[in-house]
């Protein structure tokens, strides 16, 4: 099946995105991303990691002061799911950490996902988000979307543009959680 | 997982590590702002408590209360049992307004098993007489693996009123399913008859059972359960099985002390060991919920496999 993205192919995305949020954002210091299980997670930590780079190369934005480190959350959203009625009683969802080690009270919140496509995660993302405090913004940023949205739910930042039929899936591969770094399409 | 969560019987090893490892996520939800998620919303659970509980029934509800179950009590001290209503009869008028699970202690062995036969709604045993509290068990595991990382090769010391104890027969069963060695001891009066099957061992020496002990767990006297005279006194209870002090000192010095509560100070355990360093009383209380949650949510998903397709 066909690789649509290989390691080097997500590292470049993930700087360009890196940039993007530089640019967009005009200072760091009330940003903080927030990864969602499992493979959001890594990604933050890796745009996270990226900025950092780029704020000790280029020295922080003009006016701005900060030594470049971002806040990291993780955010599980099984509990939030909208379809846990729907699946058989034997094979309930595992649900992983949550872990938000700071206050999201007037942050601006970077969620972060590997795939987006129908919208669904992301609803239930920003109920479970909107529960722990009253950040200033939420935006949303993305490894992958390819369509098909079933709720008015759009990225802010996205590394590719995928168009898929609904009878194919997307996987996702990453170091951390897969070994390799890899987005593949199936069937 | 099953229909019901009848006893620790019915699950796999696998099935218990899923408890435990959902209960670990739970126990976060009870640490944030806002403890509620909406996973359990527009269900309704019955908790159906025909025995005293404090801790118990408080657990499972604040449990239900956290994942947005709709919940009711019913004391039966309130309720038409007192009119002479049978077990079976209450259970089926419930049924008839259609609870999603229903939440059962009773002290006859065998209630909850009843009920799973004539529910479609899903039964989760709170304490059965004489035999099982599963949920007890679940939260005494993830306790002792909480201070401990695992269960499997731990020595475990059980030790009190083993006759009358379900929480011993839950445990017993989790903590052998799981790898550790399991050591039992109480006065022979206490000692139920074929025990050993169950793959323990037995001492009548208090201080044999609990010498390099990982975790002791302390039972209580259930005089509410003896209908005869099984020891002279508590007094010489205390003397002969008592948790002090110095019996502490023969476990390993990282010992965690345990009772699934009520106390009995001064009859099984001293206080200044309950209220000590090695105490995990109130824990095994936190715990609880989060262990409680994790059933709940396991329990309470989707449609029935046959409907699934």
């Amino acid at each position: 099946m066909p690789i649509v993205m290989d390691g080097d192919r997500i590292a470049r995305t993930l700087t360009r995105i890196a940039h993007e949020i530089l640019e967009r954002s005009k200072g760091l210091d009330d940003l903080a991303l927030v990864g969602i299980q499992r493979r959001g997670v890594p990604l933050a930590r890796r745009i996270a990691g990226i900025i950092k780079k780029i704020h000790e190369t280029d020295g922080p934005p003009a006016g701005h002061a900060g030594t470049g480190d971002l806040l990291i959350g993780e955010l599980d959203i099984t509990l939030y799911r909208d379809d846990f009625q729907r699946h058989r009683a034997s094979a309930q969802p595992m649900v992983g950490r949550t872990d938000i080690p700071f206050s999201i009270d007037d942050k601006r919140i970077l969620l972060v996902d590997d795939v987006l496509y129908t919208g669904r995660t992301i609803r239930a993302a920003l109920d479970a988000l909107i529960e722990f405090g009253r950040p200033n913004s939420i935006h949303l940023a993305v490894l992958v979307d390819r369509g098909h949205r079933e709720l008015p739910i759009k990225a802010d930042y996205v590394g590719k543009n995928l168009p898929t039929s609904r009878s194919q899936s997307i996987q996702v591969r990453l170091v951390e959680t897969d070994g390799r770094d890899e987005v593949e399409i199936q069937g | 997982m099953k229909k019901d969560l009848l006893g620790i019987g019915d699950l796999t090893r696998d099935e218990i590590y899923r408890v435990l490892d959902t209960a670990v996520a739970m126990r976060e939800i009870g640490e944030r702002p806002i403890k509620k998620v909406p996973t359990l919303r527009g269900k309704t659970v019955v908790n159906l408590f025909y025995e005293a509980s404090t801790r118990t029934r408080t657990s499972f509800e604040i449990a239900e209360k956290r994942l947005s179950a709709d919940t009711l009590n019913i004391a039966v001290s309130t309720s038409s049992v007192q009119k002479g209503e049978t077990l079976a009869d209450t259970a089926m008028n419930l049924e008839a307004m259609s609870p999603d699970m229903i939440v059962l202690r009773h002290a006859s062995s065998g209630a909850c098993h009843l009920l799973s036969r004539i529910c479609k709604s899903r039964i989760i045993n709170a304490g059965d007489g004489m035999h099982e509290h599963p949920t007890q068990a679940l939260l005494d595991a993830f306790t002792i693996r909480q201070h401990k990382k695992t269960i499997e090769g731990l020595k475990v010391a059980i030790v009190g009123d083993l006759l009358h104890s379900r929480v011993l027969r839950s445990n017993v069963l989790l903590l052998t399913k799981l790898g550790a060695e399991v050591w039992v001891s109480g006065p022979p009066t206490l000692v139920p008859r074929g025990i050993q099957q169950l793959g323990v061992k037995v001492s009548t020496s208090v201080e044999a059972a609990i010498a390099d002990a990982d975790v002791i767990m302390m039972l209580r006297i259930q005089q509410e359960r003896m209908q005869g005279a099984y020891f002279p006194s508590l007094r010489e209870y205390f003397q002969l099985f008592g948790m002090t002090r110095e019996r502490v000192r023969l476990a390993r010095p990282d010992v965690i002390i345990m009772h699934p509560g009520p106390m009995n100070r001064g009859v099984e355990i001293a206080s200044d060991v309950a209220d000590g360093p090695h105490s995990v009383i109130l824990e095994q209380v936190a715990n609880g919920v989060a262990v409680r949650m994790a059933v709940l949510y396991l329990l309470a998903g989707g449609v029935e496999d046959e409907a699934a397709a």
